[in-house]
């Protein structure tokens, strides 16, 4: 598995390219069709003490059904870079377009899948949080929102527990009701922040498998972010490996040879090692591609 | 806590032990897994059983107080209170004077609770509005109500105008204060989700402000109720009666000056009495279907 040849080449002079570069025009049909287009993304935000830049003209983008994963060490922008595509907030420079559209706000086509559980509304049953959002935003029936969340309730084996309040039920079960709830509104592109990184290693283990196993039935597109390696590669189709703070693109690797079933095996360990690689190079002294295992 | 006992020689292999696998020993043995419980600890679990449990002993406690003192002037029995209370109110004096006073609490309750929705909506949604819904709270909470009795006499003159101005100025502040610290103790994910949805404005405030920050504004409610009532019968043992019918208060002062002790207890009693009823029947019954439900509260 020589992963490294599939990196786009457009990618390795990423953080060295200049912001002003001729791109295709808006909604212009390339030969692949981009769901999903950062342009020289450079995110800033302030804390009461400094100002803060979390991304550094960051360029990527998602395709249609892409399990499309953001890895980096922590502090390097990559849940910020989530929360702008959510259009929580402007950035600073750069564009990113959704079907060719800027992006300007918050909006039901970007569903979020948060990593905390308190984004489920403790006010609402399981079944009512599922339709809460299809009823918001009026884009379905009355009906058809009703047979849509039971049956993505159903996806997610939460049948039994459609009218509990979310207060009842354990951490994998509330993040599959929210990743249920996201999955109802059918959305362009499914947003998650590190969902699983709350969870115990052996729940977290079982929702990435059923994360795959319902991807493998809806192929919907999802943009995931992580700093698990391991997780990464799993869940992941195409890996962007963001550099530390401030973020900025490393590299764009294909994992979508691997999954679960390759954990333990050569290419997996290879995968693995090269984004070790690439992630801690600087404290292992500049080294591309490092010899000794040190994991 | 020494760091050398930390220290066990670094390399030494640990001991081997043999492993094993089994089969999970057979369970049946335990009986029922859960077991209903008895009568007996039901009803101590009852809260409303352990509250009138309470109210009792502080019942018998009175009365054989008021027997050993035996000076119905100063300190009449439980006895001959709930005699006067029950007199009183088949007479039809007692309900009419409570149907006043509460005519006025509802009516200045109901506005205070208007009020506090319309400030707290604008403090939530312009920072502008934060700063003068906090200063307003930190200038006005500690004014105690009654204080502002004179100023709405002259204002409003004798009757329910200055009844109600006293009685939203005492409900105002405190709900506003909690509901405002209710929304901005809203967990950050759950208006990101809301916003997700594509919430703004009032709908936000509506569909997640209010129904997450409930716990919150809930509590505010029971305070600005006590507040409201407190203030009522404060004023109207002040200025008494408006018109002909007078309230509660009135009905207090009435029975002090023709030192009717035994009816002074009645018209107190009524007023614990109603205290009681809103709390423990209507409060509880929201508190229960609402954050209790939810799991905001225990």
């Amino acid at each position: 598995m020589t992963s490294s040849a599939i990196a786009q080449p457009r990618h390795i002079a990423g953080p060295l390219r200049s912001g002003g570069r001729a791109s295709p025009a808006p909604g212009a049909d390339t030969v692949m069709p981009k769901l999903l287009e950062v342009e020289g993304l450079t995110l800033q935000y302030k804390t009461p003490q400094h100002l803060v830049t979390a991304t550094y003209r960051v360029d990527c983008a998602v395709h249609d059904q892409d399990r499309y994963v953001i890895l980096g060490p922590s502090g390097c922008g990559k849940s910020t870079m989530l929360k702008a595509i959510g259009g929580f907030m402007k950035p600073e420079e750069g564009h990113i377009r959704l079907r060719g559209r800027e992006i300007v706000g918050p909006g039901p086509d970007r569903m979020m899948v948060f990593q905390e559980f308190e984004q489920l509304m403790p006010w609402k049953t399981v079944m009512e949080n599922v339709l809460f959002p299809m009823r918001i935003s009026g884009r379905f029936k009355r009906k058809d929102a009703m047979e849509r969340a039971l049956s993505v309730i159903d996806k997610v084996k939460l049948t039994k527990f459609r009218d509990a309040y979310p207060h009842t039920l354990s951490g994998g079960m509330k993040m599959r009701v929210a990743i249920a709830r996201a999955m109802a509104m059918e959305p362009d592109i499914l947003l998650m922040d590190e969902p699983f990184a709350a969870l115990d290693a052996l729940t977290r283990r079982k929702m990435q498998d059923e994360l795959l196993q319902l991807w493998e039935q809806v192929r919907f597109t999802l943009m995931f972010v992580t700093h698990s390696i391991e997780e990464a590669i799993i869940v992941g189709s195409r890996i962007l490996v963001l550099s530390p703070h401030p973020g900025r693109v490393r590299a764009e690797l294909d994992a979508s040879e691997l999954d679960f079933r390759s954990v333990g095996t050569p290419e997996f360990g290879a995968l693995s090692q090269k984004i070790h690689g690439l992630l801690f190079e600087h404290e292992l002294g500049h080294v591309p591609q490092p010899e000794e295992p040190e994991l | 806590m020494s760091m050398v006992s930390l220290g066990r020689g670094e390399g030494a292999a640990l001991p081997r032990r043999p492993e094993f696998e089994i089969q999970p020993i057979d369970a049946s043995g335990i009986g029922e897994v859960a077991r209903p419980l008895s009568t007996l600890e039901r009803t101590v679990n009852n809260d409303a059983v352990r509250k009138v449990a309470i109210l009792v002993v502080l019942a018998v406690v009175w009365e054989l107080y008021a027997r050993w003192l035996s000076n119905p002037l100063l300190f009449p029995s439980f006895g001959e209170t709930v005699a006067t209370f029950v007199g009183d109110l088949t007479s039809g004096t007692l309900l009419d004077r409570v149907a006043t006073s509460m005519r006025s609490l509802l009516l200045g309750y109901g506005a205070g609770l208007a009020l506090a929705a319309v400030m707290t909506t604008i403090a939530v949604s312009t920072r502008f509005g934060t700063d003068l819904l906090n200063t307003l709270t930190a200038m006005f909470n500690p004014l105690p109500a009654i204080a502002l009795l004179p100023l709405a006499l002259i204002w409003f003159g004798l009757g329910m105008g200055s009844l109600i101005f006293v009685i939203v100025h005492s409900v105002l502040w405190a709900v506003s204060l909690n509901t405002l610290t209710g929304f901005r103790s809203v967990p950050e994910v759950l208006r990101m989700s809301g916003r997700n949805y594509g919430l703004k404005g009032v709908r936000y405030v509506i569909y997640i402000l209010i129904p997450a920050a409930f716990p919150a504004i809930l509590a505010g409610l029971k305070i600005g109720w006590a507040f409201a009532w407190r203030t009522l019968i404060a004023a109207e043992l002040v200025f008494g009666v408006s018109s002909r019918s007078g309230g509660l208060g009135w009905y207090i002062f009435e029975a002090r000056s023709e030192l009717d002790t035994a009816r002074v207890f009645s018209g107190l009693l009524a007023v614990i009495l109603i205290g009681l009823l809103v709390e423990s029947v209507i409060f509880r019954a929201i508190e229960k279907r609402t954050v209790q439900r939810w799991g905001m509260q225990n």
